[in-house]
Formats: C-alpha cells, structure tokens, sequence
C-alpha cells in the first residue's frame, strides 16, 4: 500500500514538473490549446452542415449523434492527456531514452506516463464538454441517478480503452523501432468515426467492435441507455468492463520489455 | 528553370524510395475510405432525395480523395523547411544563386507527387473491384477525364502555393505552430475534406466555391464522375487559373519582403 502512495506522489510530482514546463512558454501553450480547440470544431461543423441536410440518421437525431461525439472526443483526448508518452514512444526507444528509464528503481510504465503530460489537450476537452452541454440541453435526456453513473463509466472506460491503444502501438515499437502507422487506425480513426453511434456503420462492425475491440462497449451500448432505448442494467456495467482491455495491452507491453534491445545510441 | 527541374528531379527519386511507409499508409487509408463510405450510406439510407450527386459519385469522390491524400492535405508540409528557419540553416540556402521560393515551390510540388504516385494506383487498382455502387467508378466520359487530369494538377499547385504562404509567413512569426494550426484547419474545412462541398447548404456553397480552397481538391474530384455542368466546370477552372497566379504572386511579394529583412536564427 505505501509502495502504491509513493509512486502515486511521484506521478504527481512529475505531472507538476511537466505542468511547470510548459507554463514557461505560456504563449506557446495558449495557441495549441486554441488550436486543438479549433480543430476539432471542424469535426463539428461537418457534423452540424450534413444535418441541416439529413434530419436523421439510422434513428439517431443531430443532438444525439453530438452527444455521442462528444463523450468520445473526451474519452480520447483525457487518453491522450495522460498516455501521451506512449504516443511518442518510438521517439524515445530509437533515441536510447528507454534505457535510462530501465536503470531507474521505478515502475516503467509509470515512467512513461509521466514522460509526457500533454496539458495543450485541454483545449480539446473544453470544445467537448461546450458540445456535451449543447446536445444535453437539445436531446432531452433524462437524467437520473444511474445515467449520471454511466456517463463516468464510459469516461472511465473510454480513457482505459484508448490508453490501452497507445500502449500497444508502444510496445509494437520494441520490436519495429518505428511506431506502425495502422494503429492509427483505432485512435485517431476511432476518434474520428466515433463521432457517430457504432450501430450505423452496419451489424458486421458492430460485431467487430463488439468481440474484438471493445469500442461499441464504451459508445453504442452505454450510448443506448443514456438516450433512454435499453433498459437493462447490464448497459451500465458495459463501460467500465471494457477496461480489460488493458491487460492484454499490458501483457504485450511486459513482453515487449523483456525483449528489449537497446537501439545503440 | 533547369536547376528547379532537378531539384524536382532530386526530391522526386528520394520521395520513391519510401515504398514501405507508403504501403503502411495504403492500409490506413483503405479503412479510412472504407469508414467514409459507411457514414454516407448510413446517410443515403436516411434520406436518398436530399443527396446532391449520385451515391456512386459521392464513394468515387471518397476513394479519389484517399488516392490522391497527399496532393491535397494541407497537414502534409515540410518540417524541413520550418527547421531551417527556425534552427538558421536557411542562410546556406539564402547564399545559393536561386530563389528560395522556386525552390521550395519544386521541392513541395515532388515531395507531394511521388508520395502521391507510390499510393494512388494500389488504391485506385483495389477499388475498381469493390462492388458498385461502394467502389470506385469509371470517369463520366474520356473528356471528363482529361478535364480531371488537369485540374488536378492545377488543384495541386494551388495547395503547394498557398503552402508557400506559410512558410514565408513563418519568417515573420518564426514559430509555425500557431499559423499552421489555423491554416490547416482552414483548408480541411474548406476545402472540402471534412465533407465534400456540394453536402453543404446551397447558399454556403455558393460563397465557398469562389475562396481558393475550393480550387483545390474540389474541383478534379467532382469533376471525374462529371457531377459539374460545363458552365461550372469552365467557371472552376478559371477559378483555379485565377487563384494560381494571384497566390503565387502575394506569395513571392512576400518572399521578397522577408528575404530583405530576415533575421537568422543561432547557428
């Protein structure tokens, strides 16, 4: 238990000394956040132009579907936030970086996680929760005590299942040295199809993300409680049980470090 | 003109030579094509009627806008040259005889052309066989082609050149970040690349279509599966003509101002 508070205060600690960092170019700092802000507004008004055209989509209406965007893109950019050293992990294995975490009498996971914390996000975060609060007040949820759950489950799981992606695209690169741009696939691509509800991409990819990756975990199905279409408690639990997917991306981290070759430099 | 023609030459060979991170891309890019065509199926099943083409041109569009991504994507710009001015290397390139902004004009324009030749045909080859109406389709007609074929390459110099806006701005600002941000987010937008422009409402359309991004990928990709009538297509191109020469002319006004009062950064 003490073990687990000291490398909880020194993850803080190095989060602070990150936080402390980037103030120092504070100009810097204010433009990419806006940036990020900006960026994803983009997403949104395509989003926004397309159903001034469509009133609705496979039964989902415009405030449902930002509803759902919404909670993805905090889903990802909380990952990103805090995972960020995962995602520039190829930089750090080809520089040699990697080694010097490896001498140092601490948990390397937590090493990299507190390489990198990519404050800038935060511009992402707020555009998502200014949607969140739009589509809230248009897509009159009712709200009640077990959606409130739910809502922090899927940011739980979502966070979870995203972090689980970098880490694995991370610990490919022990092996590659170079990150696999396919796994963009399941970040950024499922940031950016994520935008929708899984279910109108058709039922095989409702399956695939159903059996194999568990994105339908943290968006569809909780999604369906949240807007009132499912009932059963089951949908609740669904987020917060997609987090196993951690362990086989741990698992392929572990391995991935016990076959580690230094790159030489 | 020779010197800019080899150092095309040059940048073009060394742009071929990555043939395996362009197969690494192929595959992200056929999923993400993929994924896009669902989302408007998804949208054609809601509503046919409101569609503004056919639901065959709009995959055809989707799948010509993966093929050709590295024409046309405005995030695909040269951290080399941003390092040079901000790390001061630009000094060896400003004591060459040539201009700087030919140069870089050349170099943009192959670095984007052979990555852009390395990934095309695996894709458009692919695509062809997907069943109508997901895959891709043949061109409206052999003039529409050549009509295609010629505004993409004018597409494509418009995209480099107004690339070379920020480039020469960042002598100004130094940081790129900030410029290259709002730029890029500018052109994704609209220039048709979030949704393609006809998707938009008619009167927003109508404004979009003359700024310069709308000379850029909209044009040969709407073209091809001839959802343009000819007095639109003509009105395009000249369009395109247009912001072709207007572009490059601001672009090397302002290379000129820089160049006279650069600063060189360390050494």
């Amino acid at each position: 238990m003490k073990k687990v508070y000291r490398s909880l205060r020194l993850y803080l600690h190095y989060i602070s000394v990150n936080v402390r960092c980037m103030m120092q170019y504070k100009t810097s700092f204010f433009l990419s956040a806006m940036g990020q802000f900006f960026v994803s507004f983009n997403v949104f008004w395509g989003i926004f132009f397309l159903f001034r055209r469509f009133p609705r989509v496979e039964g989902f209406t415009y405030s449902e579907v930002l509803l759902c965007f919404s909670i993805v893109l905090m889903q990802f950019s909380l990952a990103e936030m805090f995972a960020r050293g995962f995602d520039t992990f190829s930089g750090t294995v080809r520089s040699g970086e990697f080694d010097r975490i490896l001498v140092r009498p601490q948990n390397e996971i937590m090493q990299v996680l507190g390489n990198r914390f990519e404050l800038t996000r935060i511009g992402r975060i707020l555009q998502a929760i200014v949607m969140f609060g739009y589509s809230i007040v248009k897509s009159e949820v009712s709200w009640s005590f077990s959606k409130v759950v739910t809502l922090l489950f899927m940011l739980v799981g979502g966070t979870a299942v995203f972090a689980a992606f970098f880490i694995i695209y991370a610990a490919l690169c022990f092996f590659t040295l170079d990150g696999l741009e396919f796994i963009n696939i399941f970040t950024d691509g499922a940031r950016e199809f994520g935008k929708y509800p899984i279910g109108i991409y058709g039922k095989r990819m409702l399956l695939f993300t159903t059996i194999f990756v568990p994105y339908a975990w943290i968006q569809y199905y909780p999604l369906l409680y949240l807007l009132g279409r499912r009932t059963d408690i089951l949908y609740l639990f669904l987020p917060l049980a997609a987090c196993w997917f951690l362990l086989p991306a741990l698992c392929l981290w572990k391995f991935g470090v016990r076959h580690y070759q230094s790159s030489g430099s | 003109m020779k010197k800019y023609f080899s150092f095309f030459r040059l940048r073009f060979t060394m742009g071929l030579q990555y043939r395996a991170a362009a197969l690494a891309g192929i595959v992200t890019q056929f999923v993400w094509g993929f994924m896009e065509v669902m989302v408007y199926r998804a949208f054609y099943r809601a509503d046919a009627e409101a569609f503004p083409m056919s639901f065959s041109a709009t995959a055809s569009y989707i799948w010509l806008q993966q093929a050709f991504l590295a024409f046309f994507a405005a995030w695909m710009m040269e951290n080399e040259i941003f390092d040079s001015i901000i790390n001061g290397n630009i000094a060896y390139e400003l004591c060459r005889p040539v201009s700087i902004y030919h140069m870089w004009f050349a170099r943009s324009i192959a670095n984007r052309l052979s990555r852009a030749v390395l990934r095309c045909f695996p894709i458009l080859f692919v695509t062809a066989f997907v069943p109508k109406p997901y895959g891709m389709e043949a061109p409206a007609s052999l003039f529409h082609f050549c009509l295609f074929l010629l505004t993409l390459l004018l597409g494509l110099a418009v995209t480099v050149s107004f690339c070379m806006l920020v480039y020469v701005l960042t002598f100004f600002t130094i940081s790129p970040q900030g410029l290259r941000m709002v730029f890029t987010s500018a052109v994704e937008f609209l220039a048709g690349a979030v949704i393609p422009l006809p998707f938009f409402p008619e009167r927003v359309q109508r404004i979009m279509e003359l700024l310069p991004f709308a000379s850029m990928q909209n044009v040969a990709l709407r073209i091809y599966s001839g959802s343009m009538t000819m007095p639109q297509m003509q009105k395009a191109i000249a369009l395109q003509t247009f912001w072709l020469i207007a572009i490059t002319l601001a672009g090397r006004l302002l290379c000129r101002t820089a160049e006279l009062r650069v600063t060189v950064q360390g050494g």
